[in-house]
């Protein structure tokens, strides 16, 4: 979606688009709701990092972006996905490791990578998007294309020399990058509060030269509100942004992470604050939308991941000479 | 390759890059001190260094600061950056001063660059040179000094050429950043200064490529970079001793053009690999391996290795020479190879 061009600098975002972006948080939920389900089933092998309550980060900064922005992602990137556009049901197929799969079947999860949506890879690495976020977005100020790359990494991220190096290189090369937080106030198992130096990783910004933004990241319209700022910033030629957004998971790390090293109030705390139901709140009392027409959107979304299971349920593994395509050679279209 | 125009392995690669960001708007180059410094401007300067090593002398004159990009001291920042900038259209050539920092740095190469197309399903390509300098003999101590081709080479996706001549360095070089995937291209520091009659027209010499750089019939000496040079002087060497010594430069290590070796090794039946790197699961034991396997009934002796002992390289003067394969120790190797009724003796120098 183009929301930057919809909503004009400033202007509040209207009813279809705070409908919009509440359609792409329930995909995003149904999908890593359905990847649960399917991991505890044992459907496909490996482990799933899940983003489930952090929607509104995904679909906030994704809805500031043009479709030829790019993006770099995480091991915890499913919803990045989703908001950039790529298809849920070549991500499904994906992580059953199918030929038709969005990587066919070689990345899997972890590795999600589709550029004809701009989104230029998941990665298994904590903050190694980061510098490749730095060199695309050198490659729109070199060519003077006008894109935007947005670099998502999480809270322990900010902690690896790629984070302090990228930051650095972004200021000192004004490139229009914007470096995007979702602080889930923890990396594996250790909060944030053990980890980080700072009180805030936006603090860090100053550091570099940059604004350091803080968004609710529990809030969709704060995030998307704060995003188009730092995205027409970016854009504007006067270089890099820092976008913390305070959000929470509520599975573990990964399916099957009890996440004993946190408390159920603390849980409960952030369940409280869900973004989809603020967001339906909102829309509800500011747009007078009614209960049924988003139980509408939820239920659009089930029928989307039933399709996309389906397809990936139907398509065929790779053939074993793929073990040996693609190490080197050509490029398909 | 006699007459001709004659320049330096350091001028055959400002010629094969000047000439490739001729030809190609999307070839950039960034590192340390590529252009000259910060200041440069203030202070009057068109650019200073061109390079730690002086090989992009004049390429910031001629194609400014949006072509030839100085960096911060930040390998793993542009090292990514690089990588990001050659999946989204450009084809940059990125420079590591030295191999040994590939430690900063690594998981740009290793992780991304290298499997991107692999883990796309390749849907994307990283059409990524890596200039990078190696080998010893240059008073650099252990962490200015090594080889480490052996340790990129063994990493599926990246291709590692290691050019012994100036000749080959344009050629390589040329046809690295006309490749659509992560090249290594290693400089040995000591080759940098030498020179030999170069075309002055662009050329690609292949990737994966080897050739016979003398003929002979009793025994096959495998080298590549300086260790090329090495081979050859022991092979001068050993016509005293009434021996006929063929010379294969590997030139590119990955992939390596293992035909060239075995039809080489299956003509002499007798070979002995010279590699400046490590011992352990390098570069020679890897070539040792192969004629082992695909060779073994061809060969009249055992296949020998010549190579740097398994210690890191020594800062004095006299340690570090001793430290690297001479062409006394490959003449040893043979000697000791085609003397009758001798067995094995084990590695030389591990």
């Amino acid at each position: 979606m183009s929301g930057e061009t919809r909503a004009a600098a400033g202007a509040p975002p209207s009813r279809d688009d705070v409908l919009r972006l509440y359609a792409t948080m329930a995909l995003i939920r149904a999908f890593d709701q359905r990847v649960a389900t399917l991991v505890l089933k044992g459907a496909f092998s490996g482990v799933g990092h899940l983003c489930v309550g952090q929607e509104a980060v995904a679909a906030g900064v994704c809805a500031a972006l043009r479709d030829d922005d790019y993006v770099t992602s995480t091991h915890r990137g499913h919803g990045h996905c989703l908001a950039k556009g790529v298809d849920p049901g070549e991500m499904m197929a994906e992580l059953f490791g199918k030929a038709t799969g969005t990587c066919h079947g070689k990345g899997g999860s972890m590795h999600i990578a589709d550029f004809r949506r701009g989104m230029l890879g998941a990665n298994g690495i904590v903050g190694a998007g980061l510098p490749i976020a730095c060199g695309a977005a050198l490659t729109a100020k070199l060519t003077d294309s006008g894109r935007v790359t947005v670099a998502f990494f999480g809270d322990g991220a900010s902690n690896i020399g790629a984070f302090h190096e990228s930051l650095n290189l972004a200021a000192v090369w004004k490139l229009p990058v914007v470096f995007v937080c979702e602080n889930n106030r923890y990396g594996e198992a250790t909060p944030v509060e053990y980890a980080l130096s700072a009180e805030h990783v936006a603090d860090r910004a100053a550091s570099y030269r940059m604004p350091g933004l803080i968004a609710d990241g529990q809030d969709v319209l704060d995030v998307y509100g704060k995003a188009r700022e730092a995205v027409a910033h970016a854009r504007s030629g006067a270089g890099p942004v820092l976008l913390e957004c305070e959000t929470y998971r509520y599975f573990g790390h990964f399916v099957g992470d009890p996440a004993r090293y946190r408390s159920a109030e603390e849980v409960e705390w952030y369940r409280a604050r869900d973004c989809i139901i603020r967001c339906a709140e909102y829309l509800r009392e500011r747009h007078g939308v009614a209960v049924k027409q988003l139980d509408e959107i939820g239920a659009e979304a089930e029928r989307r991941l039933d399709a996309a299971v389906a397809f990936a349920e139907s398509g065929t593994a790779p053939g074993l000479a793929a073990i040996l395509e693609d190490v080197y050679g050509e490029a398909r279209a | 390759m006699t007459g001709g125009r004659v320049i330096s392995f350091r001028e055959a690669i400002t010629e094969a890059l000047r000439q490739e960001m001729r030809r190609d708007a999307r070839v950039i180059l960034m590192g340390e001190d590529v252009a000259g410094g910060a200041g440069r401007q203030a202070q009057g300067l068109s650019e200073a260094w061109g390079g730690a090593f002086a090989e992009y002398k004049g390429l910031f004159t001629e194609f400014g600061d949006g072509r030839v990009l100085d960096t911060p001291i930040s390998e793993m920042g542009y090292l990514g950056a690089a990588v990001g900038a050659a999946v989204t259209g450009l084809r940059p050539v990125a420079e590591l001063m030295f191999v040994d920092f590939i430690g900063v740095c690594l998981d740009q190469l290793m992780n991304q660059a290298a499997f991107a197309r692999y883990m796309s399903g390749g849907r994307v390509h990283v059409p990524l040179t890596l200039i990078t300098h190696v080998g010893a003999g240059v008073g650099m101590a252990a962490q200015h000094s090594k080889m480490l081709y052996s340790f990129f080479a063994h990493i599926p996706g990246l291709k590692v050429v290691a050019p012994s001549s100036a000749y080959h360095a344009k050629g390589l070089l040329t046809a690295a950043i006309r490749d659509d995937d992560p090249v290594v291209f290693c400089a040995h520091k000591l080759l940098l200064g030498q020179s030999e009659h170069v075309p002055e027209e662009p050329y690609a010499f292949p990737i994966g490529q080897a050739r016979v750089a003398r003929e002979g019939r009793d025994v096959t000496l495998i080298g590549a970079a300086l260790t090329t040079s090495v081979c050859l002087r022991a092979a001068q060497a050993l016509e005293e001793d009434g021996i006929d010594a063929e010379v294969v430069d590997l030139l590119s290590l990955s992939p390596l053009d293992e035909e060239t070796v075995l039809a080489s090794v299956r003509r002499t039946g007798r070979a002995v690999v010279v590699d400046e790197g490590f011992p352990r699961c390098g570069l020679a034991v890897d070539v040792a391996a192969l004629i082992g396997e695909r060779a073994f009934d061809d060969l009249d002796g055992p296949v020998r290795t010549v190579t740097a002992p398994h210690a890191p390289v020594p800062f004095s003067r006299p340690l570090e020479t001793a430290f690297m394969p001479s062409a006394d120790q490959v003449r040893a190797a043979v000697l000791d190879l085609t003397a009758p009724n001798t067995g094995p003796s084990g590695r030389t120098g591990a």
